[in-house]
């Protein structure tokens, strides 16, 4: 294959493995805002979740429990924000906590597991067909036959539907257009948004099991405010799944030109990781009043 | 009123201490020590010394700043969440302005407060981007403060990358002498080898007049009231947008006068990460804290001591532990907050 080709391949390929943890993040913060509850704690459902994809593979070595646990552990923490914004808990102030608790209490259950303050054992998450192979070719089946890329991709879809076709769906959107018109209707709005912000927790759940056996690892604090570029891509994207996905495909790509490129200066890098963050504050210009919308 | 809401925050504040310590002693247990024995410890290595206690003091001083910071936000009915990168920008202007030549000339009472000024124009404008955001697009100033955030993790370091920092390193070059803030122990030789500076009267003055100005200012008042209710302030033509942004500035200003703490009176130049972490701290002081002077600086000294604390036990449990303990007071006072709201309110219509 030609140097231009395997570069563009490298840089595709690399591109979607970045962007499974992102898009699944977003899809967590297009279900909680659809539903009116704003979420910030979308940062430390990633941590948590990534270390208990970990945990619970070195306890069983199985893969798989390890994704049923982090899937697990980003929904508890989405229902434990859902409850407290129930509890008329401030949704900023809950998803601050969170964080808090997430990014504690994953260092201190590493250190009290492991022994260690930065890093989890290694665990093999899933191999591919062609793991240990250098090919491109190798690479680019193993990444898109990744079971946790596959499940994203169906996630995404799932969302779409059931956002705009399905019953809880749209009375999910009821609530969050507003929450006081759908409760007139009749409908539990705490109860939609504990089940919406939820199974927003459960998706990124996959993203935190996806970030984890990506390294083969857990490593602290290895979210590193991805939860905050797929909060950017949410609103960048107006709410909207789809869109979500392709601003997190973007900004993935800024982040996989810069595995593939390497040798750049230090300053080009730095400046580059902002691009996500200013892009949002251009569209908050434009989409301003919107984003201002609160839980009622 | 005064007597159901002095109530209210003293449940509040109960509840909030109860929770930190059920938390605390239930981490440690499942660590396998002793929660007394580790309390002990935590005791021993703070309160139990000068030394300690002036550990304590310098770590509530940034905390104090921050804390400040978030009250003025809430007070306007704001949550500015971009204490974090707004200390961080401070602190590098702070270090690089330290450094010029004219500083090193200037007598300490001249440098050291040019240099604060330094700190409070900067933190000021970094708040100024998602002050204007919302003043005037209405865009979600937690939003904004959040980015904003992130933009400053990226510019520090590609500002310090860039031929900031002295070369192999990720910190700027010695501020002047005249411009460090002398420590406390020059003047109580109890104190000695604690961090603790006159910095710690920055902060102090900080909080006064933060709460001073709610109380006996007209603009003051009228962030206070626009907190309150937006819509019947614009009725009687209180310049609403124009108070939110400099409501917002100002409490950039005062994380940004965290860096006195951590770059004037410490360590006498600005390293990547140096406060991080006092941003969301200020959090957690606010809101512990309430809305009075005493209230902040208690806080400060609180979340401060449970600094330190992490310090002195971590050997035996994971200072890490702290950080739990911060989400949990900030879980629980908020808890408790709405439930007396519910009670104090039940059956009035739009509470």
């Amino acid at each position: 294959m030609s140097g231009a080709g395997q570069v563009v391949g490298t840089l595709a390929t690399e591109t979607v493995r970045v962007t499974v943890p992102y898009a699944c993040a977003a899809l967590a913060g297009v279900w909680s805002e659809k539903s009116g509850v704003v979420n910030i704690a979308l940062e430390g459902m990633l941590l948590a979740s990534a270390l208990a994809a970990v945990v619970a593979e070195v306890a069983t070595g199985s893969a798989v429990v390890g994704v049923m646990a982090a899937i697990a552990v980003g929904g508890g923490i989405g229902a434990a924000h859902a409850w407290l914004v129930r509890r008329e808990v401030d949704a900023i102030v809950s998803g601050i906590a969170l964080n808090l608790v997430a990014m504690g209490g994953t260092r201190f259950i590493l250190r009290a597991l492991y022994g260690s303050s930065s890093n989890s054992p290694a665990v093999p998450g899933f191999q591919g067909i062609f793991a240990g192979s250098s090919s491109l070719l190798a690479l680019v089946v193993d990444t898109l036959t990744n079971p946790l890329t596959l499940l994203a991709v169906a996630l995404l879809f799932v969302t779409r539907f059931a956002l705009t076709e399905t019953r809880l769906g749209i009375r999910v959107r009821a609530a969050g257009e507003d929450g006081a018109a759908a409760a007139s209707l009749g409908l539990d709005v705490p109860r939609l948004r504990l089940a919406a912000v939820s199974l927003g927790g459960c998706i990124a759940g996959v993203g935190g099991a996806a970030l984890a056996y990506d390294q083969h690892q857990f490593q602290s604090g290895m979210s590193g405010g991805r939860g905050f570029i797929a909060l950017a891509a949410v609103i960048v994207s107006g709410w909207r799944p789809g869109r979500a996905v392709l601003a997190c495909a973007a900004f993935a790509l800024l982040d996989a030109s810069q595995i593939v490129f390497q040798g750049q200066s230090r300053v080009s890098r730095d400046l580059v990781t902002a691009l996500p963050y200013l892009a949002t504050l251009a569209s908050l210009a434009v989409i301003g009043s919107r984003s201002a919308r609160r839980t009622s | 009123m005064t007597a159901p809401r002095v109530g209210q925050e003293a449940i509040a504040v109960t509840t909030a201490l109860a929770a930190a310590w059920v938390a605390f002693a239930v981490l440690v247990w499942l660590y396998g020590e002793s929660p007394l024995v580790v309390a002990r410890l935590l005791f021993d290595g703070t309160w139990g010394t000068a030394y300690g206690a002036g550990q304590v003091i310098f770590k509530a001083t940034p905390l104090l700043c921050t804390g400040v910071a978030v009250f003025v936000g809430l007070r306007a009915g704001l949550f500015n969440i971009g204490g974090e990168g707004q200390l961080a920008i401070a602190s590098l202007a702070v270090g690089i302005a330290g450094h010029l030549g004219f500083v090193g000339a200037l007598p300490s009472f001249v440098a050291v407060p040019l240099l604060i000024a330094v700190a409070a124009v900067a933190g000021g404008a970094w708040a100024l981007v998602p002050a204007m955001l919302r003043a005037r697009f209405g865009a979600h100033e937690v939003i904004g403060t959040i980015m904003m955030n992130r933009v400053a993790d990226s510019l520090v370091g590609a500002l310090l990358g860039g031929g900031l920092a002295v070369a192999g390193s990720v910190r700027t070059a010695d501020i002047a002498p005249s411009a460090h803030m002398a420590r406390l122990d020059a003047v109580v030789p109890a104190l000695r080898g604690s961090a603790a500076s006159t910095a710690v009267f920055v902060a102090l003055v900080l909080a006064v007049a933060a709460a001073w100005g709610f109380r006996r200012t007209r603009v003051g008042r009228e962030v206070v009231l626009i907190g309150k209710n937006p819509v019947a302030c614009e009725a009687v033509h209180i310049p609403v947008r124009r108070r939110i942004a400099t409501a917002l500035v100002l409490s950039g200003s005062a994380a940004g006068l965290a860096s006195a703490g951590t770059v004037l009176g410490y360590k006498g130049y600005f390293e990547m990460g140096l406060g991080a972490g006092a941003g969301f701290g200020g959090i957690a002081v606010a809101l512990l804290g309430r809305s009075s002077a005493v209230g902040l600086i208690l806080a400060a000294l609180f979340f401060g001591t449970l600094q330190q604390g992490g310090l002195a036990i971590n050997g035996h449990v994971p200072r890490e532990v702290m950080n739990v303990l911060e989400g949990v007071v900030i879980l629980a006072v908020s808890l408790s907050d709405a439930d007396v709201r519910r009670t104090f309110t039940r059956g009035v219509v739009g509470a």
